[in-house]
């Protein structure tokens, strides 16, 4: 961006932090990195059911010069590797990874020869989603973990430290998105005692450290 | 055909080539001299009475360190006359080598390339002798026993045994840390 390089840090671009992020976060243009059968989740999701176009990531671009966001779907094994590094360093910046399923984000079952022990031993990844498949919802909430992210960085620094869900998390980019299967049953029990409030039913406040 | 008339058809024909018979095996199973197989190849394919016009799998074997050999296990079928044999050849760890059976049956041209990518195993006259699976630079044969996994395969780490995620990920955990900046 021009404007912040004018001005420098002070006011004008924290203002400018906040408005640029909230045009990252609601415009990711996806570019899925599908491999396996974690494809048909990335599919469903991306349907007109789970409406991915809620959060405007509903574009997906197939060229990594024109996609912000790399989605690795599916198993990496090494043939493929250096691949989806050439892949990654022709996107331009900003750019982020979401580790889509069991396999990108740690091999899954795969302890062999042939396949990279998770996908952060190439590039570096932002969001693990957890599940062999994810189901949908765990696809969504790691999105929207994803544009919490976002929506804290700093725009001249985006390696700063962010808080996020009330932990820290720095340039090296990691957000664990836990099986949302316990959050579910969680909310299933409190209903019963209170008042429910779903999580996805409103944003946290994104605090900066 | 039962497999013993079969192994007898082929004893018949080349006699010494044809060193053992497992007939109460599950799939009962011949062995020849591996100089032999294609001789006995095209012999299975076009002979009257036998018509093995199926190679339905080829596959490689190690047979570990005591025997100290390779072998290939081919199974055949017919599908006009419905009968199954299994061929087996075995040939030294070092510079064994069994000629091709790919311009008798079309299919085990790829197979013998699996059987190279995985084993090592060399095929004499194959017209297209090379890796199927894994990459061209790849170094070693995996389902070889002795395999020993290489360190970095284009500047990635490739061992998974003793790599927990922990070594990987020291560097990104942050908030982990003693002393967060």
């Amino acid at each position: 961006m021009g404007l912040e390089t004018i001005f420098g840090s002070g006011f004008i671009t924290s203002q400018l932090n906040k408005i640029i992020n909230w045009g990252r976060k609601n415009s990711f243009f996806p570019l899925p990195f599908v491999t396996a059968c974690c494809g048909m989740e990335f599919m469903a999701t991306w349907g007109s059911h789970y409406d991915v176009a809620r959060f405007g990531a509903e574009l997906p671009r197939f060229s990594p010069r024109q996609s912000d966001l790399l989605m690795v779907v599916g198993t990496i094994n090494h043939k493929i590797a250096p691949v989806l590094k050439r892949v990654y360093d022709q996107m331009c910046e900003p750019k982020w990874v979401i580790a889509f399923g069991a396999c990108a984000s740690s091999g899954g079952f795969y302890r062999n020869y042939a396949t990279v022990q998770g996908i952060d031993r190439i590039i570096p990844v932002d969001v693990y989603i957890a599940g062999c498949p994810p189901r949908p919802e765990a696809v969504l909430e790691g999105l929207m973990l994803l544009q919490k992210k976002v929506e804290g960085e700093d725009v001249l620094n985006r390696g700063a430290p962010i808080m996020v869900n009330g932990q820290a998390y720095s340039e090296d980019r990691l957000v664990h998105v836990e099986p949302p299967v316990d959050h579910r049953a969680d909310q299933v029990v409190a209903s019963h005692e209170g008042p429910g409030v779903h999580p996805w039913q409103g944003f946290e406040e994104t605090e900066r450290r | 055909m039962t497999p013993e008339a079969i192994h007898g058809a082929l004893q018949q024909r080349f006699g010494q080539a044809v060193t053992a018979f497992e007939a109460d095996a599950i799939d009962p199973t011949v062995t020849v001299e591996a100089s032999a197989i294609h001789d006995v190849g095209a012999f299975l394919r076009s002979e009257p009475g036998l018509l093995f016009d199926s190679l339905m799998c080829l596959s490689g074997m190690d047979y570990g360190e005591e025997t100290s050999s390779l072998g290939v296990v081919y199974h055949l079928h017919s599908t006009s006359l419905r009968h199954t044999i299994t061929l087996r050849v075995e040939v030294p760890r070092q510079d064994g080598v069994v000629p091709t059976v790919c311009d008798i049956w079309r299919t085990a041209e790829w197979h013998e390339r699996e059987a190279f990518d995985l084993f090592g195993m060399r095929f004499d006259r194959h017209p297209d002798h090379r890796r199927i699976l894994l990459p061209d630079d790849w170094e070693g044969h995996p389902l070889l026993k002795d395999y020993q996994v290489q360190e970095f395969y284009q500047g990635i780490r490739v061992p998974y045994e003793g790599d927990p995620p922990e070594i990987g990920m020291d560097v990104y955990r942050f908030q982990d840390r003693e002393d967060p900046v």
